[in-house]
């Protein structure tokens, strides 16, 4: 009785693992240039994501399921060297959404690319400052002021070097009094009334909605981010990963896109 | 300086009830068996354990009464637990020289009088020592000068001589006597051996079961015992003599040879189950070898009691079956043998 | 002093005992071959390594300061008395124990912050804010820490024989006396030992630190966050900062030898 047990154990790892994998081969793969993915998608996507594309491509990720209903959309949001860390060193991802080139070149450095990456949307440095802006921000040289409690992003992410190229195009000396990992964390001390103002992107501040304002600055297009995205060639599902992508440039994703802040490549 | 104790504590499945007295410079013996209630009381009088109901005076400073708790610290009492506990992490003289800091005396005096202590207990070379480098005998000296040091009141003793082995007990005994006899407080000695009472004490009091079963000088309590436990207690055989070195002249006329050297006037004491019976002289080890008629046996438990007369009377406690071997009734006369080791003497 | 017992290990404990060491060995092994080796000498004169490297030291060693101050009498409260609620209070000083560092972060966010319940306070008096500032990394450190010194010192509390401290009331020292020169010399060991596994856990500190005191060189970017933002732009670099921690963590703890914690070892 007992080892009749015992031997369900294994049994029932081995079944869970396989689950766990992506289906190959299942779906017959239907390249279309429209939102639909046909339905008969399965397994698991994983998608790789900036951060600033939290939102956006959680609700194209939930677009997608409900027209494949047994696919299972999963997303890692985080600060794009992370991701491109991650995704070199072997973690099992589909699809890789950058906050800019250079982290994508990391990935394509190392070959990892299924296809050439191909730039979805452009993102611009907004100030965000708490609502009823307590600190009485008005512009970019604000951040040279050391009485004030001033975010950015860490240099290592691309909204931080975003931050210092605009920074040295307007010749400020800036006094930040944190560099947050990644831009989702400065805008929450935001939020929270922590700093006065932070540099975070034209989608975040849109994304706050009421609890944050946002103050525009010209020097924003020195430094435009642009957001490549591909498909991985060791993606355990590529069928999904070519229909999340073919959605994310479709008439349906660029209105997501624009609808967060994002302008569209050559607008 | 005396002590007035009535009082009543619970302690799981033991309630002690309690009512003692002791003057100036007495030595009250608390015996008993395990469990009885003895160390209960003496952490009652520490005042590590508040009594139930009861009233603990001493030197007419009310200590324990309805509403009164005077805590531990604010007592003039010193203790020498059973354990000693000497602070492992002082040396000798720091434990010393403890109380005396902490009731505000200076490092330089406090060392003084700690060190003049040390010496009086004959621990003078030992003051650099740690706890743990002592023997038994000197880490019960210490722990005695340690509750001497701070000139208490009331002096409480929890079974001080039995962590030693037989012989270091016998030495430590006898200094401890002496101690005694110059402290001008009262002393409550808590045994379960009934020879700490009899050498030590003035008065005993024998508790059982939390209760006062019989109380008087230890002469007193020997030779009437009252209860089942004192008369096994003190089956003792309590003999008066006079001794010189390793021999102790009895006061009836006999000789006794004895393990420890003394001098002067003593008791001897004998255990009921050291003496051993013969039916004709013996030729062995013992160097005490006496004649004996007997005079009484009286079944005690599994042995049998017997009472012997002649130069030496002694208390024998004898197996009933070897009782029945020897064919002994009263009236037989034997020879009785005790080993000098197992004689115990002490300055009376 | 105690010896080791004679005779050899029995197999059934050596062999896991075998592999457990090799599972903690291994990589910190890893750590030291892949170093790069060759330039080492110029990563290590970097600035960056050693201001990360000095505020890591003080502010571990501070929180454990507070946490000795602070930390003593709770085990004190926990091991000897009867008050009521001492097992809630148990409980509430083992939390920081099982929270995620980060949720801690916020917690002192939320009580600690400019718009804090009691920084807010703090703010409207003096005009000085905690978050962001070295002060801020001390605190979230000791926040995390401190428990682990709480549970060392109770359990030698308990461990130590209590008649002592009867034998020290008989003398007449009150309870203060007491513990001031019986009870706590006795656990010594206990408390030390406590006090190492505190500025360890303090120096590893980084979910509670980088949320609550955020990221900046030189004010609270410690070791551990020099790390993570090294290993997503410069992986070598990372990797010789953790050695840098490797060694100093290795160093500290031979330091404090056996000796001093044998008795704790032995309780």
């Amino acid at each position: 009785m007992r080892t009749r047990a015992l031997l369900a154990l294994p049994a029932a790892a081995l079944l869970a693992l396989t689950a766990c994998g992506g289906s190959s081969g299942d779906a017959a793969s239907r390249g279309t240039a429209g939102s639909s993915s046909g339905g008969d998608l399965t397994g698991t996507l994983t998608v790789f994501a900036a951060a600033s594309l939290t939102d956006v491509f959680t609700g194209l990720g939930d677009q997608l399921e409900k027209e494949n209903p047994q696919l299972d959309v999963r997303f890692n949001f985080a600060g794009s060297d992370a991701l491109a860390t991650q995704i070199t060193q072997g973690a099992p991802a589909d699809v890789f959404a950058s906050a800019n080139d250079k982290q994508m070149k990391v990935v394509t450095g190392a070959g990892l690319q299924a296809a050439d990456p191909t730039v979805v949307a452009e993102n611009v440095l907004e100030i965000a400052v708490p609502h009823g802006n307590p600190g009485h921000v008005t512009g970019l040289e604000d951040f040279a002021n050391a009485d004030l409690t001033l975010a950015v992003c860490a240099p290592s992410v691309p909204c931080g070097a975003a931050a210092r190229a605009v920074f040295a195009a307007a010749g400020i000396d800036a006094r930040p009094d944190t560099e947050e990992t990644d831009v989702k964390a400065a805008l929450n001390k935001v939020q929270l009334g922590e700093v006065d103002a932070a540099l975070v992107y034209a989608t975040d501040v849109r994304a706050a909605g009421d609890r944050v304002e946002g103050i525009e600055f010209p020097e924003a297009d020195e430094a435009v981010n642009q957001y490549p995205i591909c498909t991985l060639k060791a993606a355990p599902n590529p069928d999904a990963a070519q229909a999340f992508v073919h959605l994310v440039n479709s008439d349906a994703g660029r209105k997501a896109l624009t609808g967060a802040g994002f302008r569209t490549p050559g607008s | 300086m005396s002590l007035a104790v009535t009082l009543t504590v619970r302690r799981g499945q033991l309630t002690a009830d309690l009512d003692l007295a002791v003057a100036d410079g007495e030595v009250l013996a608390v015996l008993g068996p395990n469990g009885a209630g003895k160390s209960t009381l003496l952490r009652v009088l520490a005042g590590l354990l508040p009594p139930d109901t009861g009233r603990v005076t001493v030197d007419g400073d009310v200590w324990d009464d309805d509403g009164v708790h005077v805590p531990p610290h604010r007592r003039r009492v010193g203790m020498v637990f059973q354990d000693y506990l000497l602070f492992p992490h002082l040396t000798a003289l720091e434990n010393v020289a403890f109380g005396l800091r902490t009731r505000g005396v200076r490092h330089p005096e406090a060392r003084r009088r700690a060190a003049d202590w040390l010496a009086r207990v004959g621990l003078a070379d030992l003051g650099g020592s740690k706890p743990a480098q002592l023997s038994g005998g000197q880490a019960q000296r210490a722990a005695l000068a340690r509750a001497l040091a701070t000139e208490p009141a009331l002096l409480l003793l929890d079974e001080p001589l039995a962590a030693l082995d037989a012989r270091t007990r016998l030495t430590v005994r006898a200094e401890l006597r002496r101690h005694l006899a110059a402290f001008g407080g009262s002393t409550v000695l808590v045994s379960h051996d009934p020879i700490d009472a009899m050498a030590l004490a003035d008065r005993v009091v024998v508790v059982e079961d939390g209760r006062v079963v019989q109380e008087g000088t230890p002469a007193e309590v020997a030779r009437r015992p009252r209860t089942d436990y004192v008369a096994r207690l003190v089956g003792l055989s309590l003999l008066p003599g006079t001794a010189e070195g390793t021999t102790v002249r009895l006061d009836g006329g006999s000789a006794v040879a004895v393990a420890e050297e003394a001098q002067g006037p003593v008791f001897v004491a004998v255990r009921p189950e050291s003496v051993a019976l013969y039916l004709t002289r013996p030729d062995g080890s013992p160097r005490n070898v006496w004649p004996a008629r007997l005079v009484g046996a009286t079944p005690h438990g599994t042995a049998v009691r017997c009472e012997l007369d002649g130069e030496v009377p002694l208390v024998a406690d004898i197996t009933a079956p070897a009782f029945a071997a020897l064919g002994l009734a009263p009236g037989a006369e034997v020879w009785a043998t005790v080993k000098a080791s197992e004689v115990a003497v002490y300055e009376r | 002093m105690s010896r080791p017992r004679q005779g050899g290990v029995p197999l059934p404990l050596l062999v896991p005992a075998a592999i457990g060491t090799l599972f903690l060995v291994l990589p910190l092994l890893g750590l030291v071959i892949r170093a790069p080796w060759s330039d080492l000498g110029a990563r290590l004169t970097e600035p960056g390594v050693g201001s990360a490297l000095r505020l890591s030291l003080v502010t571990a060693t501070l929180a454990t300061a507070i946490a000795m101050v602070l930390g003593v009498p709770i085990a004190w409260v926990l091991a000897r008395t009867d008050v009521r609620g001492r097992s809630v209070l148990r409980a509430l000083v083992t939390v920081p124990l099982v929270l995620p560092p980060v949720v801690g972060g916020v917690a002192l966010f939320l009580v600690l912050g400019r718009q804090g319940i009691l920084g807010r306070l703090l703010y409207e008096w003096t005009g000085f804010t905690i978050p962001f500032t070295t002060l801020a990394v001390v605190l979230a450190e000791t926040f995390v820490a401190m428990p682990f010194l709480v549970i060392s010192v109770e359990g030698a509390l308990r461990a130590a024989d209590a008649r002592f401290e009867d034998a020290a009331a008989t003398l007449g020292a009150d309870r203060w006396t007491t513990f001031r020169r019986v009870t706590l010399p006795l656990v010594s060991p206990g408390v030390a030992a406590g006090a190492v596994l505190c500025w360890a856990r303090a120096l590893g500190e980084f979910g509670a630190t980088i949320t609550f005191a955020g990221n900046f060189p030189g004010t609270t970017q410690t070791m551990p966050l020099s790390v993570y933002l090294a290993l997503q732009s410069d992986p070598e670099a990372a990797i010789v900062l953790s050695l840098v921690l490797l060694v100093v963590s290795v160093a500290t703890l031979l330091l404090l030898r056996e000796r001093w914690l044998g008795r704790a070892a032995a309780a």
